[in-house]
């Protein structure tokens, strides 16, 4: 027996797998998990004129005299000024007005790439991935061309004489869900793609074989069987447009209330870092439902791939 | 092969457990240089975490392993003196045949002339040298098994391991590889260790046979004494088919041992070395192709029954008889075909009169 | 199997795409619109693309932002390589849940959070370490971060097909692990690496809001200088900006999916 070899290998497997595990491990700790703390912290103290804009937490009062002060104010102002209240209900009406609109939407157009012959299918979907790749901003800016009063739609249907007056859509709640749906169509599609490829046809044929008409075929075992897919790919639309700032800011109006775009608001317009972190918190804790729905929906789909 | 000889793998008591779970469980084993063993069992029996222990690719939990006297047990599989050829082939994708073969060379730093010269005789011995240039998606199931197997050798490693070697291949194509790796093997004299789950793989190609059950080995012999002498009722009923009838000792006259049974009323003789006790329960073990037909005179006799034929089963070389005893169990037996259309062939409902020797069966004591 | 699509389906499937590809379609027309009146149509011209070859502060801000997607994507490449083989490789270890989760929660989480949050942490690191300075380095930083969740999916998707016997060959034969990693395992989800750079790359060229967060004086990035542009209304330099994004875009999205779709037919051939 040789006792230098002894040991060597279970060491460097150990070492190895340290490596593996360790450095994503701590990149994400401390880049991504850390971080929510700090908004916690921050959201209990005070704005104030200095750099930065707060006021720490263990603070010199009187001469000598320190003391630890927790301000709950952001949090009583954000339930007591029904401007915050308002945006987070109209958030997640418009996330989920525009979640099902998406979900209506994507829910055919996966569907036919599922069917469409198998040549086909690739480049349909490279087609429907490819927006994605290129800038979300400058495809929303886009559309500030087309609905504009004097834009590319208006003059369309001005031109076909289909109306008579421009129509009034840009800066309204419609050119945002327009915005949104545009953008995140790829997000709903993908998964349902997904599920619906995996699909087995010879359901299908089962269903058929025992005297089950097509429409009906697709109600009790295509869509039930998508399920998952639509849950993840209804969830992939709505947690980050609960978020969105862009589209309300570029294609919404005054009107629209978002609790991103009032989180930039608070936090590069007023500079009010407390109010927006807790604006922060208070988003994150609403939208853990959800995250959790998607993470168990999409395990679900990982598992029959 | 012979005792005197120093075994070149030797396994002490070695475990491996995954959780709470024993993959294998305190096997001990001998392996001597020229073999040709298998590690025989169903899945799950831990033969191939037992051939994954002998290449590295699993640290026992416990116990050592032993080649040449050295101790590997903690030796990573990239220093054993061991290939192995996997069951998925593992051909490197993206390097073709040659690159693949030569891989191994590489890796032991050989100069580019005596590699070349290796790759070149290692296709020869698997008859691939034409495909040298292709990649392994160009190659048919067979070819990458040749492939597989010529990377596996070209290091001439002291022992090869063959993890469910001939798995992939259709059924004409095994039978014929099952030759040609015997035929290897004796011509290089390494040995060969193969995980299988097919009894007539193992029966066909090895020296001896271990067979694996829950992590444990039920018995390791020589393919014949495995299959005429098993040591129980598992290692009987796994390989071949065979007739287990529940019987207690009577009597023990030297070697050979008289019994009675609930599934007939003559009384069953049988030899066994071994000292018995009376009114021991044990299992007499009968094949069905040592049951012969004979007429009804002698059915006083000792291992002569009567019965009934109940089910038949035309298989062209032989045909597989169920004959019902009076007591409702049934035996089966079998018989070769010789004739044709024989004149009075056995058919359903036939009254017949079986017998066999005391010396073709065996008495089981688990 | 290859049946053909309904007339429906295929009606639904042409709207589908002229409703994605519409809008771009547009900006790149109008991109050469000779009117500074963006939506009038004043004939053709690419006056535009002049102007914006003469625009300083787009230039900058373009070199700035392909500097932070290059050494963001390579880096968040690296380490999400290592979690996605730790997260294939490893069915049990203790922080698994916790990983994978980590690595799943930036795919969805509004940029709004994570920019604030990250901030926040590079504001608090700089008062106790003194590093990292607001500008380039802490968008660097914060790309990196939700880069390496969108790397890891792409390489761990490739690897759910890897057959990691594959590796237990190569050090059968003798190589070392390092060894085996760089002959067996990295050419083969190369590939992979690839898109996986490409979309770490292409996420933070597009970044705006987190960008926005964490950046200070003097690190204004492409899509920085393009919001305030945006906000001002449209302009027809935006126009041929977004031309030229759209066509670089497509051009190294079609090549790379080339190549994919070659190495897919080969491995399908492969598997047969």
């Amino acid at each position: 027996m040789n006792p230098s070899l002894s040991g060597n290998n279970p060491l460097a497997k150990l070492s190895g797998r340290g490596l593996l595990i360790g450095a994503p491990w701590f990149w994400m700790g401390v880049f991504f998990l850390l971080p929510f703390l700090f908004i916690i912290k921050l959201s209990l103290s005070e704005a104030a004129l200095m750099q930065p804009p707060y006021l720490p937490f263990i603070r010199e009062i009187e001469d000598g005299l320190v003391t630890l002060v927790v301000n709950f104010g952001n949090y009583s102002l954000l339930f007591e000024d029904p401007l915050y209240w308002k945006a987070l209900l109209s958030s997640i009406e418009i996330a989920a007005i525009a979640t099902l609109v998406t979900l209506l939407i994507g829910y055919p157009m996966a569907y036919a790439i599922a069917k469409a012959p198998k040549a086909w299918r690739l480049p349909l979907l490279m087609l429907i991935i490819l927006p994605f790749w290129t800038s979300f901003l400058i495809r929303v800016y886009a559309w500030i061309g087309i609905l504009k009063t004097n834009g590319i739609l208006n003059d369309a249907l001005l031109g076909l004489g289909l109306i008579d007056q421009p129509l009034e859509i840009l800066y309204t709640p419609t050119a945002v869900y327009i915005g949104i749906v545009y953008s995140y169509l790829p997000f709903m599609i993908l998964p349902l793609y997904a599920t619906l490829i995996r699909l087995d046809d010879t359901l299908l044929e089962a269903a058929a074989d025992l005297g089950c008409p097509p429409w009906k075929q697709f109600l009790t075992v295509t869509l039930p069987l998508s399920l998952p897919g639509i849950i993840a790919g209804s969830m992939l639309v709505f947690i980050p447009v609960m978020g969105e700032f862009v589209i309300p800011d570029l294609l919404g109006g005054p009107n629209t209330l978002m609790i991103g775009k009032l989180m930039w608001t608070e936090f590069f317009n007023n500079k009010d870092w407390p109010l927006a972190s807790a604006l922060a918190a208070v988003l994150l804790v609403v939208l853990i439902i959800p995250f959790v729905l998607w993470q168990h929906f999409e395990k679900r789909l990982e598992m029959r791939q | 092969m012979s005792l005197e000889q120093t075994p070149i793998v030797e396994i002490q008591n070695v475990s491996k457990q995954f959780g709470s779970l024993y993959a294998v469980d305190d096997i001990s084993l001998s392996i001597y240089p020229g073999e040709f063993f298998s590690l025989l069992g169903a899945s799950g029996c831990g033969k191939t975490t037992l051939l994954r222990m002998l290449a590295g690719f699993e640290t026992p939990t416990t116990g050592r392993i032993f080649i040449d006297g050295q101790d590997i047990t903690d030796l990573p599989p990239y220093k054993r003196p061991i290939n192995m050829m996997f069951q998925s082939y593992a051909l490197f994708p993206h390097m073709s045949v040659a690159d693949n073969i030569a891989f191994g060379l590489r890796q032991e730093k050989m100069p580019k002339a005596e590699r070349d010269q290796r790759v070149e005789e290692m296709m020869q011995l698997v008859q691939i040298s034409k495909l040298a240039k292709r990649k392994p998606h160009q190659l048919s199931g067979g070819q990458r098994q040749r492939v597989a197997l010529a990377r596996a050798l070209a290091k001439h490693p002291k022992i090869l391991l063959l993890d469910e070697p001939l798995g992939a291949l259709d059924k004409k194509l095994r039978e014929q590889t099952q030759f040609e790796l015997v035929n290897l093997q004796e011509r290089l004299g390494i040995t060969f260790i193969v995980v299988t789950h097919d009894q007539e793989e193992a029966m066909t190609m090895s020296s001896r046979i271990a067979l694996l059950r829950e992590g444990r080995i039920v018995q390791v012999d020589a393919p014949r004494r495995l299959y005429e002498y098993p040591n129980c009722r598992y290692s009987a009923d796994f390989i071949g088919s065979i007739n287990l009838l529940d019987a207690e000792v009577i009597s023990q006259d030297e070697d050979l041992v008289t019994l009675k049974t609930d599934a007939f009323e003559q009384p069953l003789q049988v030899y066994h070395g071994q000292p018995l006790i009376a009114e021991m329960d044990v299992t007499v073990a009968i094949r069905p192709e040592k049951i012969r037909v004979v007429n009804s005179s002698g059915t006083h006799n000792a291992n002569t029954i009567e019965g009934v034929i109940k089910e038949i089963a035309y298989l062209g070389d032989v045909s597989i008889y169920h004959v019902e005893l009076p007591s409702g169990k049934r035996i089966q037996f079998t018989q070769s075909n010789i004739q044709a259309l024989a004149e009075q062939p056995l058919t359903w409902e036939d009254k017949v009169c079986l017998s066999w020797q005391a010396d073709s069966c065996n008495l089981l004591l688990e | 199997m290859n049946k053909r699509l309904s007339l429906p389906l295929i009606t639904l499937l042409v709207f589908g795409y002229a409703f994605l590809y519409g809008p771009i379609a547009s900006l790149i027309i109008y991109s050469f619109n000779e009117s500074k009146l963006v939506t009038v149509w004043g004939g053709w011209s690419t006056k535009w693309y002049g102007a914006l070859l003469e625009n300083q502060q787009i230039l900058d801000a373009a070199w700035l932002s392909i500097k932070i997607a290059t050494v963001s994507a390579t880096f968040a490449v690296i380490i999400g390589t290592l979690a996605a083989l730790a997260l294939v490789k490893f069915k049990r270890f203790r922080g698994r849940g916790s990983l994978s989760l980590m690595l799943a929660a930036p795919l969805v989480m509004p940029e709004v959070i994570l920019g604030l949050s990250l901030l926040l942490l590079f504001v608090s690191m700089e008062e106790l370490l003194g590093w990292p300075a607001r500008g380039q380095t802490t968008i660097i930083l914060a790309h990196m971060t939700f880069a390496i969740a969108y790397v890891t999916v792409v390489i761990r998707s490739r690897l759910a097909h890897f057959d990691f016997s594959l590796e237990e060959a190569a050090m059968d034969l003798g190589a070392h692990p390092v060894k085996t990693f760089f002959w067996i395992t990295l050419p083969l989800i190369a590939p992979a690496l690839v898109a996986g750079w490409l979309l770490a790359f292409t996420l933070s060229l597009d970044d705006l809001v987190v960008a926005s967060f964490v950046s200070g004086p003097g690190a204004t990035t492409l899509p920085m200088v393009v919001y305030s542009s945006v906000r001002l209304g449209v302009s027809p330099e935006i126009n041929a900006l977004a031309t030229i994004i759209v066509g670089l875009v497509s051009l190294a999205v079609l090549i790379a999916g080339l190549v994919m779709y070659r190495q897919e037919k080969q491995r399908l051939r492969e598997m047969n």
